[in-house]
C-alpha cells in the first residue's frame, strides 16, 4: 500500500515538474508556476490531468501554454495528457511568486504591485524603474505590447520600460 | 450565404449569457476596426487591447452558453453562424465608430455600466458566471479609466473636440436605456439570484457619468426617450454589415480552422 502511494506521489511530482517547466511564450523568463497559472496536477494510473487558470480574458498565450503543457507531459512519458481550464477562483497578480517577481525585474519589466485591490487600480501608483530602481517614473500608456503590460518611462535614467499591470 | 444558421434553444440562462457575450463580441469587433487607424500608436494599442479583453470575455461567455444549452453548439458556431435577428446585443455597441469622440463616448457609456454590472455579478449563485465576472470586472475598471480620461481631454480640450464629444453624447444617449431594461425571463433569473438586476445600478452609473461630464465641461441630455430592440433581435441597419465582415470566412469556407 505504502509503495503504491509512493509511486503515485512520485508520478505526480514528475508530472508537476514537467508542467511547471513550461514558460509564458510572451515573457519567456517566467514559468507558468511562477505566474500562478498552474493550479493542479492529478495523476490516476497513467492518466494525467492538469488544471490551469487563464490570466487575462483575451490573452492569446493561453492556447499556446495549454499545447506546450501537453507536449511537455508527453516528453516526460505521460500519454494523452489533458489540460483543463478552471475559472474560479479568478487569477490575480498576487499569485505570482516572489521568485517570479525578481525574474521579471531582472528581465527589464517592473513587477505588479502586491495588492490587487481596487485602490491599487485607481490609487496613486509608485512603480520603480527596473533599470535604475528610481521611483521617479511616469505612465506613458495604460495599454502596452501585451494585455498584461502598461508602458512607463523613468524620469531619472530616461529609459522607457514595461510594467506588468496589477490585476 | 453558404452555411445555414444554427438553431439555439434559448432557455432563460442561455439567453441571458448570450446577451452578455454578444455585447462583448460586437463592441470588441467595433474596436478592432480601429487597429492601424487610431490617432497615435499608444491609442492604437489601447483600443486593440480593450478589443482583445472584450473578445476574451465573449469567448468565456459563449463557451458557457453552449454548455448551458447542452446541444452541439460551441463558441465558434454561436459567433459565426447566427444571423442578425439571432444576435442579442445592445443597440449601443453595434453603432458605427464614427469619429474618435463617438467611439470614446460609446466606450465610456458601456464601460461605466459594465464596471458596476460585473462587480454585481460576482455575487451570482451561478459559480461560472461569478467567475467570469470576477475576471471581467478588473478589465472593465481599466477600460473605464481609459475612456474617462479621454472624455475629459476631449470635452475640456479645443472647441472642435468639445463640439464633437458633445455631439457624440447627444447622438448615443437614446441607446443607453436598453442597458437597464429587463424582460420576464431575466426577471425570474434575478429572483433566483443568478442574474443581476440592472435597475438599481442606474443611479451609480449616472453618478459616474455626471462626475466625468462635469470635469469634461460636457452636458448630459435630459430627455429620457430610449430606443430599444437589440435584446430581442431587432437591430439597427449597422449590425448586418458588421456580421458580414465578422462571419465572412466561416460562411465562405464552412468549418474552416487555423
Amino acid at each position: 500500500m505504502v509503495t503504491v502511494l509512493d509511486r503515485d506521489n512520485e508520478l505526480r511530482q514528475r508530472a508537476w515538474d514537467a508542467a511547471a517547466s513550461v514558460v509564458d511564450p510572451e515573457i519567456p523568463v517566467l514559468t507558468i508556476a511562477d505566474l500562478g497559472v498552474l493550479r493542479d496536477v492529478a495523476v490516476a494510473g497513467d492518466h494525467v490531468e492538469v488544471a490551469i487558470t487563464p490570466t487575462y480574458s483575451g490573452c492569446p498565450a493561453m492556447n499556446m501554454i495549454a499545447l506546450e503543457i501537453e507536449l511537455a507531459l508527453e516528453r516526460a512519458g505521460f500519454h494523452r495528457p489533458k489540460v483543463r481550464t478552471v475559472l474560479s477562483p479568478a487569477w490575480t497578480t498576487d499569485w505570482m511568486s516572489e521568485e517570479g517577481r525578481q525574474k521579471l525585474r531582472a528581465y527589464g519589466i517592473a513587477p505588479p504591485q502586491a495588492s490587487s485591490s481596487r485602490r491599487a487600480l485607481f490609487g496613486a501608483q509608485a512603480v520603480a524603474c527596473p533599470q535604475c530602481g528610481s521611483e521617479n517614473t511616469e505612465l506613458l500608456s495604460e495599454f502596452g505590447s501585451t494585455s498584461c503590460k502598461a508602458l512607463w518611462r523613468c524620469k531619472s535614467c530616461r529609459e522607457p520600460f514595461d510594467y506588468f499591470k496589477c490585476h | 450565404m453558404a452555411t445555414a444558421n444554427i438553431e439555439v434553444s434559448e432557455t432563460p440562462l442561455v439567453l441571458y449569457t448570450l446577451r452578455r457575450a454578444d455585447d462583448a463580441l460586437i463592441l470588441g469587433h467595433r474596436l478592432s476596426e480601429w487597429c492601424g487607424h487610431a490617432p497615435m500608436l499608444e491609442e492604437d494599442m489601447a483600443l486593440s487591447n480593450i478589443a482583445l479583453d472584450l473578445i476574451g470575455q465573449a469567448r468565456e461567455l459563449y463557451g458557457y452558453a453552449a454548455k448551458a444549452e447542452g446541444r452541439d453548439n460551441d463558441e465558434d458556431k454561436l459567433a459565426y453562424l447566427r444571423d442578425v435577428r439571432q444576435y442579442r446585443n445592445l443597440l449601443l455597441v453595434e453603432q458605427p465608430n464614427g469619429d474618435f469622440a463617438q467611439t470614446l463616448v460609446r466606450q465610456f457609456f458601456y464601460s461605466a455600466f459594465a464596471d458596476i454590472y460585473w462587480r454585481a455579478m460576482m455575487a451570482s449563485r451561478d459559480t461560472t458566471l461569478a467567475a467570469i465576472a470576477a475576471k471581467s470586472e478588473k478589465e472593465s475598471a481599466y477600460h473605464l479609466r481609459h475612456a474617462s480620461e479621454w472624455l475629459i481631454r476631449l470635452g475640456d480640450g479645443t472647441d472642435e473636440s468639445h463640439a464633437r464629444a458633445q455631439a457624440a453624447i447627444d447622438h448615443l444617449w437614446a441607446f443607453t436605456g436598453e442597458m437597464f431594461a429587463v424582460d420576464d425571463g431575466e426577471r425570474a433569473l434575478i429572483h433566483a439570484g443568478i442574474a443581476v438586476d440592472p435597475g438599481p445600478l442606474r443611479g451609480r452609473w449616472l453618478q459616474t457619468l455626471s462626475d466625468v461630464a462635469h470635469e469634461a465641461t460636457l452636458i448630459l441630455p435630459q430627455n429620457d426617450w430610449m430606443q430599444q430592440g437589440g435584446r430581442a433581435g431587432r437591430h439597427s441597419e449597422h449590425l448586418g454589415h458588421l456580421l458580414s465582415e465578422l462571419q465572412s470566412m466561416q460562411r465562405t469556407f464552412p468549418g474552416l480552422t487555423w
